[in-house]
């Protein structure tokens, strides 16, 4: 065995404050996540189903030469043939070109609408269960009346006061949507805080938000995703909703949402006017989830065969 | 215990008024009114209907009349059905939507929660797949659609149930399973995340180290502390779940209370949507209390009540 | 554990299986049942009537109620002083009439009639409900239908007193009724609900005799109303007090509510309703071709008018070339076809054809594109653009349904087509709606008009007044108010049907509305039912009905 010189020996920094911090470098974090992630084959199949979907919706509507909104009242309800691959709707329009149309303002929709309720549920909620008392109890109230009042009442009156257009009709999504997850988030927190490690992290002086977004809301990962892949179908429907109020996609665009309310209509008699939407909409609802699922495996390292 | 149920109440009711006065807000300033058609009723008479309804007196004293009447629980006649009032129409729809509501969070309940045991003690194996596709169809049918799907399929088509109507209990059969789908799938999904994450703790290994079977170590530990997340949704899904559902009574002609949450908005009923707006708030806010309360008896280390950090 | 817990789950899915099947078996045998006794008893078939009527009625007080629901109630269960038969008046509870030479004074002698409760029909019955549907302080919104009696108006106004009011009961059956102006369809008025007794020994005493059913709930019709859950099920039985109790064969009718068009149909399919459809329910659009093929469809025109109101005070719209030139670049005839696929009439007039025959002609060619680009041509003329593309945006808004948003969106894009007119569409909940046209805040709007009675004048009055409650248009003419006034009191119907001709044409000629189509009603029924009369209107009456 070679003899090391002294020399070579460098004190390590003994600092009490970066004694919490985990070592690892994190960008190995993010790439050990992936390398998971890629693993799991359904997850991978999700993501392959999505990039599929928005590539379908990006190039869908010019694959056919049917515009999504003229009219052709001499071939109504038609059903799927090589000429109309997904039938004709009850204007004789094609609904190949308004599946792939309403993709666009459906994944828009549903996404966006996801992305805000869970950026504001699990501030709100995060916030709520960790500080508790009064903070807690004046937050969820908030949430309480906005639960409470109808709906419907409040949506009529922010599209009499902000008009029709894609502001209001997120805003009228999003005003309710993030209660749920406000709600799952604090009660994961509110079982979390007093967990050991939690209150390790505090003993040790970490700081809240270095806790909230380091322990808490990591380990309520779970419980977020399951509640924002229900955020998903919710928006597209309520888009569907906000239509009745003249609130949604203004005629004669398309939306999934729109779409399969029409179609369910018609059930008994045009099937495939329901059966494409509402198709697309749970294949979406599926990618979603498994590749939720595949993330949260992936990001938990307790789960590592 | 006592102590925080008590001022728990007292928040209660400062949110109520606060819905209620909300409400009232937004219901005088939406456009129309309770006798807005397309046949025009002659103005003197419009006067006499709104000088009956009070609907002349400036907004305070209206405001105040509403408050002074839900204190009394006498939210007046209805504008939409003569000689009817609110009461009445709450007495005659709640016992149905209940019903109806105590049966789908019944299914929803017990079959979300087995799918996701099931799907998490197998997990990555294909009764996780199979109840993950179950739960995602539950997830991305809404109430609306797939109670036509259930009503033409298994009442329709293969006759096994009525069409509608709220007659005998095989009727409740169908709604019941159209307004669960969604809830049930929910749970499946809340259950298996959570139990996936409580299964993965320390003290299940210390449960399994200790020789513990898998059945007890799922019925004592895990189990319990997996269904926060379940119990934080059931909260305020009960209490609309129980107030009855607009869609669902629609479409099997239910006669439950569900329908004039949305009816009484578009006929600018307004005494009936400040009604049904107290009875489900109240039911809401209750809900939400039991909720906090249930959280100490899952997590015995949740204390809500005092306001004193890090005891 | 995974084995237990799998097999529990099995065992579930087998429970729910075998609990659904159980289920469906009594069903079947139920079903049979009924079967059978329809098919070979052909002598005893059960006379019971199921129907929907949607929702719960407004009110089953005749001085109150204002809605279709409550007349398609009331028509059964009371009687006025006539009753229409086969689109005509017939006597009911008058039993004769007398009317003055001015035409302004009727006298009815009542027949021997009894109430349920088995209290005479009095004149005195009659003179009650009408004052107390005028009287102010019960808010009758459909007082207005009174007004052709002297001095109702004034009364319910405010303006004059009870007794003033010109309807009078001499003695027990003799009803004297004093009228405004000679009304030549005063004989269909009496017919209709607001018209009806009311039995006034009760109602004196019980101010909230009409609101459940029981004893205090009298009614003089061919039916009485036995149950009333409220936004369930009404029960109406043969009323055995009737002066006409031997031709009325049906012996019970049910009338539930369900307000699902899909619905309506299957119970209809799966034999639980005799009759769905208009005018109590409603038939889904997209079961109607269907329904033709298999040849089950009934289709009946009645007294009503789709249309687009103009608003004549907003650009370009206030251009009459520009709306002439809208109003005809629709193809009226593929919307009824291919779009609403209820048989309904294309419309080129005001006034539906149960009311003046010729219209089904009209007053223009239906989607006369030609003429259409002439008009949009000398419009844009007027207004001094080059190009339609510099015509001010038109917004077309409709109140939220399946069938207005597809005829919208129809017409929509038969403009671009035809003219190269872009319009945006707009849709708002009923209320939001209604509170928009009233108060002029539209462009163009769908609307529609059903007739109260069985007269031109009920459509064309609409336009009379630029501020009449349901004008919309801001539209006048002072040649067409002085037409409709000179019709009023014009005695020989020829010549008055001519001056509300003449007025007409002015409509069609400066078109601040477009009609669309005539509506139709659409529905199917049990080939064994009968003898169910439908008026003009659209009102139902099973007084005549039975199965056989």
């Amino acid at each position: 065995m070679q003899q090391i010189p002294k020399e070579m020996f460098q004190p390590a920094i003994a600092d009490s404050r970066e004694a919490e911090k985990i070592s690892k470098p994190s960008l190995s974090f993010w790439k050990d996540v992936f390398i998971r992630f890629r693993k799991n084959k359904l997850a991978m199949f999700g993501l392959v189903l999505l990039i599929l979907l928005v590539f379908m919706a990006i190039f869908g509507p010019h694959m056919t030469k049917y515009d999504y909104a003229t009219n052709d009242l001499m071939n109504t309800n038609q059903p799927p043939s090589s000429k109309h691959w997904f039938g004709t709707d009850e204007l004789g329009r094609d609904i190949f070109a308004r599946t792939w149309y309403g993709a666009r303002v459906s994944l828009f929709i549903g996404l966006s609408a996801a992305l805000i309720d869970l950026f504001i549920g699990v501030l709100w909620g995060g916030i709520a269960g960790y500080r508790g008392g009064k903070t807690d109890e004046v937050m969820m109230r908030i949430a309480d009346v906005l639960y409470g009042v109808p709906y419907l009442l409040l949506v009529i009156l922010l599209m009499v006061i902000l008009g029709q257009g894609l502001g209001t009709m997120i805003l009228a999504m999003t005003i309710t949507g993030w209660i749920n997850m406000a709600r799952i988030v604090r009660g994961q927190v509110l079982q979390l805080k007093n967990q050991e490690y939690v209150l390790a992290a505090q003993t040790l002086g970490a700081s809240t938000s270095r806790i909230m977004f380091k322990h808490l809301i990591p380990n309520a990962m779970g419980s977020i995703l399951v509640t924002m892949t229900l955020s998903v179908p919710t928006a597209i429907f309520t888009e569907a909703f906000l239509s009745y109020l003249g609130l949604g996609v203004p005629q004669p665009l398309a939306s999934w949402g729109t779409m399969a309310s029409d179609g369910v209509q018609a059930l008994q008699y045009y099937p495939w006017r329901l059966f494409f939407p509402a198709t697309f909409i749970c294949l979406t609802i599926f990618a979603f989830n498994v590749v939720g699922d595949g993330l949260r495996d992936a990001l938990d390292p307790r789960l590592r065969k | 215990m006592l102590r925080y149920i008590s001022k728990r109440l007292l928040y209660i009711l400062m949110t109520l008024f606060l819905i209620v006065t909300v409400t009232f807000f937004l219901m005088r300033a939406a456009p129309g009114g309770p006798f807005s058609s397309e046949k025009q009723v002659p103005p003197e008479i419009e006067k006499n209907l709104n000088e009956f309804y009070g609907l002349d007196r400036p907004w305070y004293n209206q405001y105040f009349d509403y408050l002074v009447s839900i204190a009394k629980w006498d939210f007046g006649p209805s504008f939409k059905y003569k000689g009817q009032t609110v009461n009445d129409l709450i007495n005659e729809g709640f016992p149905v939507s209940f019903f109806l509501g105590m049966e789908s969070l019944l299914l929803a309940i017990s079959i979300g929660v087995l799918l996701g045991i099931i799907a998490a003690l197998n997990h990555n194996k294909w009764q996780d797949y199979t109840a993950m596709v179950l739960a995602v169809l539950g997830i991305s049918v809404p109430s609306f659609i797939m109670a036509s799907i259930l009503q033409y399929f298994l009442a329709i088509k293969l006759g096994l149930f009525p069409v509608a109507r709220w007659e005998s209990l095989q009727h409740t059969v169908l709604p019941a399973l159209a307004l669960a789908a969604t809830p049930m799938a929910f749970i499946a999904r809340l259950t298996r995340s959570s139990m996936l994450e409580v299964l993965s703790n320390d003290y299940i290994r210390t449960a399994k180290a200790k020789g513990l079977s898998r059945g007890q170590i799922t019925v004592k530990h895990a189990v319990r502390n997996a269904l926060l997340p379940v119990v934080t949704y059931l909260g305020p899904l009960s209490a609309q779940i129980l107030t009855g559902s607009f869609v669902i009574e629609k479409i099997f002609g239910i006669p439950g209370l569900g329908s004039h949450f949305v009816t009484s908005i578009s006929n600018r009923d307004y005494t009936t949507i400040m009604g049904v707006t107290v009875f489900y708030s109240i039911l809401l806010l209750v809900a939400v209390l039991l909720v906090d309360i249930a959280y100490g008896f899952i997590d015995p280390r949740i204390k809500l009540a005092g306001g004193k950090k890090g005891e | 554990m995974k084995k237990r817990l799998s097999i529990l789950f099995s065992l579930m899915l087998v429970l729910s299986l075998f609990l659904s099947a159980c289920g469906g078996f009594e069903k079947k045998n139920e079903s049979a049942g009924d079967k059978g006794k329809d098919g070979d008893k052909a002598a005893n078939v059960p006379q019971e009537l199921h129907v929907n009527i949607k929702t719960e009625p407004f009110s089953l007080n005749p001085g109150l109620a204002n809605d279709s629901v409550s007349a398609n109630v009331l028509y059964q269960t009371f009687e006025g002083l006539t009753r229409i038969k086969d689109g005509k008046p017939e006597l009911a509870m008058a039993e004769s009439y007398k009317v003055s030479d001015d035409q302004k004074t009727y006298t009815f002698k009542l027949r021997d009639a009894k109430w349920t409760n088995g209290d005479p029909v009095t004149a005195k019955d009659f003179e009650y409900a009408w004052k107390w549907a005028l009287d102010p302080k019960n808010q009758s919104q459909y007082a207005y239908q009174l007004y052709y009696i002297k001095n109702a108006q004034a009364y319910n106004e405010g303006k004059a007193k009870a007794e003033d009011v010109g309807v009078k009961a001499i003695d027990d059956k003799t009803l004297q009724v004093t009228l405004e102006n000679p009304t030549p369809y005063f004989l269909e008025l009496t017919a209709f609900y607001t018209y009806f007794p009311v039995n006034s020994k009760i109602a004196q005493q019980n101010p909230k005799w009409y609101t459940n059913a029981g004893d205090q709930y009298t009614s003089n019709g061919p039916f009485k109303m036995v149950s009333w859950e409220h936004n369930n099920k009404i029960v109406l039985e043969k009323n055995e007090n009737y002066w006409d109790a031997k031709t009325v064969k049906l012996t019970k009718i049910e009338m539930v509510m369900v307000n699902d068009t899909n619905t309506e149909l299957s119970m209809f399919n799966n034999g639980e309703l005799d009759w769905a459809g208009m005018p109590t329910g409603q038939l889904p659009p997209d079961s109607l071709p269907k329904l033709k093929e298999e040849g089950k469809l009934h289709v009946q025109p009645i007294a009503g008018t789709y249309w687009y109101k103009f608003n004549t005070e907003k650009p370009p719209l206030n251009n009459v070339n520009i709306r002439k030139a809208l109003a005809y670049a629709i193809d009226r005839e593929a919307i009824v076809k291919n779009v609403s696929k209820g048989e309904q009439i294309p419309a080129m007039a005001a006034v539906p054809p149960t009311m003046f025959p010729e219209n089904k002609k009209g007053y223009f060619k239906d989607n006369d594109v030609k003429k259409a680009k002439e008009y949009l041509k000398k419009g844009l003329q007027e207004l001094g653009l080059k190009d339609v593309k510099d015509l001010p945006p038109i917004t077309l808004s409709y109140n939220t349904d399946d069938a207005h948003a597809k005829i919208a969106q129809a017409v929509q894009d038969m403009w671009k087509k035809n003219l190269g007119i872009e319009v945006k569409l707009e849709n708002a909940e009923w209320a939001v709606y209604i509170d928009k046209l009233h108060s002029g805040d539209y462009q163009i709007g769908r609307m529609g008009w059903l007739g109260d009675f069985n007269d031109p004048i009920n459509f064309l009055e609409l336009f009379r007044d630029k501020k009449g409650g349901n004008n919309d248009t801001n539209w006048e003419n002072p040649k067409y108010k002085q037409l409709l006034i000179d019709s009023q009191k014009q005695t020989d119907p020829e010549k008055r049907k001519e001056l509300l001709k003449e007025a007409e044409a002015i409509l069609m000629d400066e078109m601040p509305v477009a009609p669309i189509y005539f509506y139709t009603n659409t529905w199917v029924q049990k080939d064994n039912l009968k003898g169910v009369e439908m008026s003009g209107l659209g009102d139902v009456q099973f007084k005549w009905a039975y199965f056989k």
